[in-house]
């Protein structure tokens, strides 16, 4: 009698132990603790590009039995240059600050690069994950963020079902998010020149002001074997709105030369502000792998993404963690990601041709390859402490669309972009 | 069409592998941390905010997630 209820007692744990399988996070931390990983982020494309640094902190706790909170705070500090949307040309150019208060000018055979981009972001994410009953957990999410420009507030849930003997989760999550945009020198009309700085003329201004956006996913994870693991998902994003970038604008090209055209109105420059649609629907199918070697651990993932705007995807992601032992371990990274264009990517609009519907010249928007390659080291450096660093090197070329006319032909139409990427972890318990 | 494909794919890819369910007692590996499906959170958080500000594709991997004017 004894050892039949030392035997259900051995069951029962055991079938507790393998209760958090199947989520996204592990916990680790005994019911007192927070588990803190803090982080800091730095992220440069070089001298003359963006470069952002990025303290992270993130805490965990199961505040109570089988339920859990996650906290994230995150500061961004942005500063450096940004493509502003015309191309380089033979010619100096100039140009106005979004405020339309300044100027500045870009040398000849030059990327027109803005440099008064500054911003600072501040941002809170929480999560609240607990048990409904033996078999489903709910996990409630929220997030705050708030920057110079940009507020941006969401809520949502996911909702995850464990099946065959917790070796199969369903998984279905809804969220919803409010954005609200106060660019610098507020919402500039779209196709409207760019007028120079300092004129009596007025920029004209106008336009929604937020957007809203509603995530959709389903997902299912299954256990293939004692040593590996597979998810498949599917997400819908519908976001609708102003989905415009404020200071994003287009070089006005004189249809003969390929020049910016002087064909202008008193104050204006040969620039118009860009315009994208007002609603956007996102998709993509997401796969991921997990398998155990002997010791070391392949984790594969693969996306195909599409939406509405044309634009379609492919990402294939892997790391492996190669363990050094006593805790220590490397884990490279390499990503590939290959992009096709929005239908209204273009580098510049004709003066004299009638304006496309939208356009817009944001190389992110343009088809593009884009390749990473990183190394992680972790050391455990006490009990349950582990350092870690990252050094990653993002690559992305791009390529050209339609027809180059006249100085285009002799210009860097899409110069490429690298990026460092470096990282600093500390992982304790508190 | 190609959607579909694609899915069909993935099932396959799935369940074409000879399945017999794990038992509890048989999660040891599993239930590592190293084999949660996302084992570092904060490198993916951050990762989702580089690729989000710098490429036109985002989800797959969840829903939300903190708004940015970066894109």
């Amino acid at each position: 009698m004894q050892l039949k209820s030392r035997k259900k007692s051995i069951k029962s744990q055991l079938a507790l132990a393998s209760c958090s399988l199947l989520q996204a996070t592990s916990q680790q931390a005994s019911a007192s603790d927070w588990d803190i990983q803090t982080d800091v982020l730095l992220y440069t494309e070089g001298t003359e590009r963006v470069s952002l640094m990025e303290p992270v902190i993130n805490a965990s706790k199961e505040i109570a039995d089988d339920e859990f909170v996650d906290i994230k705070l995150v500061y961004d500090a942005l500063t450096g240059a940004t493509p502003n949307g015309a191309h380089a040309s033979s010619q100096a150019q100039t140009f106005t600050t979004p405020s339309g208060n300044s100027a500045y000018t870009i040398g000849p055979n030059k990327l027109p690069l803005n440099d008064t981009f500054r911003d600072i972001r501040v941002s809170v994410l929480g999560d609240w994950n607990y048990a409904l009953n033996r078999l489903t957990r709910i996990n409630w999410s929220g997030s705050l963020s708030s920057e110079i420009d940009y507020k941006s507030l969401s809520a949502g849930a996911t909702l995850s079902h464990d099946l065959n003997q917790r070796n199969t989760t369903l998984t279905a999550g809804l969220a919803f998010s409010s954005d609200r945009l106060d660019p610098i020198g507020s919402i500039n009309t779209p196709f409207a020149p760019m007028i120079r700085a300092g004129s009596a003329t007025p920029q004209p201004k106008g336009g929604t002001e937020s957007k809203t956006t509603t995530d959709l996913l389903i997902g299912w994870t299954q256990v293939i074997n004692r040593t590996t693991l597979m998810q498949l998902n599917y997400s819908i994003s519908q976001a609708s709105g102003y989905l415009t970038d404020p200071y994003k604008i287009l070089t006005v090209i004189d249809p003969a030369t390929g020049l910016p055209t002087s064909n202008l109105n008193a104050d204006e420059l040969p620039y118009v502000y860009e315009k994208r649609p007002d609603s956007r629907s996102k998709n993509a199918i997401f796969w991921r792998g997990v398998h155990h070697l002997s010791e070391d651990v392949v984790n594969l993932s693969y996306r195909y993404y599409w939406d509405d705007w044309g634009v379609s995807s492919h990402t294939l992601d892997l790391h492996y963690r190669y363990e050094l032992g006593g805790g220590s371990y490397l884990q490279p990274h390499a990503r590939l990601y290959l992009q096709s264009a929005a239908d209204f990517y273009r580098h510049s609009v004709t003066d004299g041709s009638p304006l496309p519907d939208y356009a817009s010249a944001d190389y992110r928007l343009g088809e593009m390859t884009s390749t990473t390659i990183g190394l992680k080291y972790g050391k455990p450096t006490g009990h349950n402490q582990e350092l870690s660093m990252r050094v990653e090197l993002m690559q992305q070329n791009y390529s050209t669309v339609g027809t180059l006319v006249g100085d285009q032909q002799n210009q860097d139409m899409t110069p490429a972009l690298q990026a460092l990427i470096l990282q600093l972890g500390y992982h304790f318990y508190w | 069409m190609k959607t579909l494909t694609i899915v069909s794919l993935l099932i396959v890819l799935i369940t074409s592998c000879s399945y017999q369910p794990v038992k509890p007692w048989e999660k040891d590996i599993l239930a590592k941390p190293t084999m949660a499906l996302t084992p570092d959170k904060v490198d993916s958080f951050l990762d989702e905010h580089i690729y989000f500000s710098k490429e036109a594709s985002t989800g797959g991997q969840g829903v939300g997630g903190g708004g940015c004017g970066c894109n």
